[in-house]
């Protein structure tokens, strides 16, 4: 079972055209369906200017902002909330096909009687979800094919299936306004109903995701085990997925089908970044999904002529952007200045290393003072002055070195010749240590000990000088320096 | 009382199929309470098979399973599970104590909230196993011997009186390995019934004091020194099954897959 997981992980990594194919699908409805590009938007007037359609909308005086405001915000709360279990879950993909799969559903049920009537379109929407999904399940447990390519093929058929019908809707006479917005959303053509349906769906999503949230956590962490004590795993996916269903609906109107899916699972990826906690990533993804509902509804009231759909989800893609680059731990700013912070403190101490080096030969005790000169430094390390000037300039600004002598002689600070003995000791007890306890040749441990001597921790270093009885000579014949007794001298010539 | 009388774990002609081909056939064994049972077998033999349906996580057959001489559902709370480490996805946004804290939710009524005994004991259970100090951690920064710590202190936070144990020293290091046997022979010396999928044969004697030898059928149940015993473990191990698997294999073909759903 396990071997089975990984295999579907690794097929899951080897075709990530699947969501291209879906994408290329998806081109090929935008050609077929004509005229689409002429979306809905929230506001009508044409002849203001962005600063007056601003403020009308930050003055919340019109019924249609504060309808598609409420609608936009509460839908960015329930997806978040929900979106949550599926980044957790690893459920996104099925989203999507959610997302895709109800637009025939809604093309039946507008045709039931050739208007837009909210319960009909509902009712038609869960049918289609709930037949996709059954199919999907269908599709993965009678052939060899895996879950991902049974979504593909379920996201498209019913897709296809439903640009079809909304094209020829186009053609029949009556009010059949509102249907395009289902492709990629229209805030403004929220009615109350709508926004009751999102209430609803956000009020019923918070009550029992929020009292049910252990079992929920349980059931999503660790399945098998939730079952063994009695918690009705089975139950408790069925009622996401529902609930998943029915947020994917009543969120067409606002931001369409085609980027339902991102609203999910954009902002708790965003929240997945930040946190490592489930109860947090929830707030967090709930925050941003509000955010970006929020932002989308404004930014799409600046500008007429644009559908709301790509605002709300280019608004979650940036914040998810932001996080990306700049979250705290797993953001790549920071992971990225984290390593060059290292590579200088290895680089400065590479150059304390040479410099004990150069003092013990020149016989110089490790607590003494006593200078190099630059030009020495500059040999040792096979380097022109300038580098090396470079080099103990670094060290001075950090207070582990001088430069004395008219900018020619070194002079190691307290602080500097404590931090290179600890350095020449790491690697040094790290090299006894390979060839007394992993019986590795003394010529082989030199270039191991380059990279352990930069990471040893007090502790651990402790714990060697214990394992090897502490001791005073590596594997070269060379002086261990000891941090402990004072001005012991290491004066001792070694191999090079 | 009736519960020294009634075996810990008894399981009467167990067959458990995964879309029709027979991964266990009629099993029938009992352990009495207080034991250190081994689960052995080869690859594919059925163990973990064996624990999940001993739970009631998978479909039977046919045949039965009683805790305590009672049936599953009234017993549920006093069984216990570790999984396997690999079942998990370990970057899954939880820290140490949640996932112990986990062990607490079947004794939780719906709608309601672990409160502060259960985060007593679940610190208890952590300090028990030595990871008290990683109580905030998240869990993918844990080396496997820390992961399988986890689980055992969730276990242990369920206050269970029978464990079923899918492979816990599986990628430990010797110490954890040995922190674990220990920790585990304590729990029988409670009285508590374990039943351990085990890998490692050498090791088998010094664990055990039941054994259950298994290939797609039983081979032998009993107090290990009467059947750790070549013969016994040739036929567990050995060529003649593989009829057995054979035939599996062909009633799975013949009749074609079905919509048995899968665990």
């Amino acid at each position: 079972m396990i071997r089975n997981s990984r295999q579907l992980g690794g097929i899951r990594r080897r075709l990530p055209e699947g969501r291209g194919l879906a994408f290329l699908l998806l081109a090929a409805g935008m050609i077929l369906l004509p005229g689409f590009a002429e979306a809905a938007r929230i506001t009508d007037s044409a002849d203001e200017s962005i600063m007056d359609r601003a403020f009308r909308f930050l003055s919340f005086r019109d019924p249609s902002v504060r309808l598609a405001v409420v609608g936009c915000v509460l839908l960015g709360l329930c997806c978040g909330l929900l979106g949550t279990f599926i980044v957790v879950r690893q459920f996104a993909l099925f989203g999507d096909m959610l997302a895709h799969a109800v637009l025939p559903g809604i093309a039946v049920g507008y045709l039931w009687n050739l208007s837009k009537q909210p319960l009909h379109l509902f009712l038609g929407a869960v049918v289609a979800g709930l037949v996709g999904a059954v199919l999907v399940n269908l599709i993965q447990q009678t052939t060899r094919l895996k879950r991902d390519s049974a979504l593909g093929i379920v996201l498209g058929g019913f897709y296809g299936i439903g640009i079809l019908l909304v094209t020829l809707i186009q053609r029949l006479p009556g009010d059949k306004s509102g249907l395009k917005s289902f492709l990629f959303g229209s805030a403004a053509a929220l009615s109350e109903a709508d926004v009751g349906l999102i209430a609803l769906v956000s009020v019923v999503a918070v009550l029992l995701l929020g009292f049910l949230f252990p079992y929920f956590k349980a059931v999503s962490f660790d399945p098998t085990f939730a079952s063994s004590i009695g918690i009705p795993a089975k139950a408790l996916n069925y009622l996401l997925m529902l609930l998943l269903a029915w947020a994917v609906v009543s969120a067409l109107q606002a931001v369409g089908v085609v980027l339902v899916s991102a609203l999910l699972v954009t902002p708790a990826a965003t929240a997945y970044l930040l946190t490592d906690r489930l109860y947090r990533m929830a707030l967090l993804a709930m925050g941003f999904g509000m955010l970006a509902g929020a932002l989308g509804a404004f930014l799409s009231a600046l500008q007429t002529g644009l559908p709301t759909g790509p605002f709300i989800v280019l608004s979650a893609s940036a914040v998810f952007c932001l996080a990306f680059l700049f979250a705290p731990r797993h953001g790549w700013v920071p992971r990225w200045r984290q390593r060059r912070e290292q590579s200088q403190r290895i680089g400065r101490e590479n150059t304390l290393k040479a410099l004990f080096h150069l003092r013990e030969s020149a016989g110089i005790g490790v607590k003494e003072a006593g200078t190099v000169t630059l030009s020495q430094l500059a040999s040792h390390r096979g380097e022109t002055p300038e580098e090396a000037r470079r080099q103990v300039e670094e060290l001075v600004r950090h207070g582990l070195a001088e430069l004395g002598g008219e900018g020619t002689e070194i002079q190691l600070s307290p602080a500097g010749r404590a931090r290179s003995a600890e350095i020449v000791r790491n690697h040094r007890l790290w090299e006894l240590y390979l060839t007394n306890a992993a019986n590795i040749a003394p010529d082989h441990v030199h270039d191991d000990a380059e990279k352990i001597e930069h990471v040893l921790g007090e502790e651990i270093v402790a714990e060697l000088e214990r394992a090897l009885d502490q001791p005073s000579v590596d594997p070269h014949g060379k002086q261990i320096p000891s941090l402990s007794v004072s001005g012991k001298e290491s004066g001792e010539e070694g191999t090079p | 009382m009736t519960e020294s009388d009634s075996p810990a774990l008894e399981v009467h002609d167990l067959t458990v199929a995964y879309h029709k081909k027979p991964v266990l056939w009629g099993i029938d064994f009992e352990i009495p309470p207080g034991k250190l049972v081994g689960i052995i077998g080869p690859n594919g033999a059925g163990k973990s098979t064996l624990i999940k349906a001993a739970m009631g996580l998978l479909p039977l057959s046919s045949g039965w399973v009683e805790v305590f001489g009672q049936s599953l559902k009234k017993t549920r709370e006093r069984v216990g599970y570790v999984p396997q480490r690999g079942e998990i996805d370990w970057d899954f946004p939880v820290n140490v104590m949640d996932v112990v804290m986990m062990g607490r939710y079947g004794k939780l009524g719906w709608f309601k909230r672990p409160g502060k005994e259960d985060r007593e004991i679940a610190r208890a259970c952590l300090e028990k196993v030595k990871m008290l100090p990683y109580a905030q951690r998240q869990i993918s920064n844990l080396s496997g011997g820390q992961q399988q710590r986890v689980f055992l202190a969730r276990a242990l936070a369920q206050e269970s009186d029978l464990y079923f144990m899918d492979e816990p020293f599986a990628g430990v290091d010797m110490a954890t390995e040995e922190a674990i046997i220990t920790l585990l022979r304590e729990l029988c010396d409670q009285g508590k019934t374990l039943f351990v999928v085990h890998h490692d044969l050498a090791s088998v004697p010094d664990y055990f004091d039941h054994l259950v030898l298994l290939n797609l059928h039983l081979v032998a149940s009993g107090p290990t020194e009467e059947v750790f015993t070549g013969e016994l473990l040739n036929r567990t191990y050995g060529g003649q099954l593989t009829v057995m698997a054979e035939v599996a294999e062909t009633l799975r073909r013949d009749e074609g897959a079905d919509s048995h759903p899968q665990i």
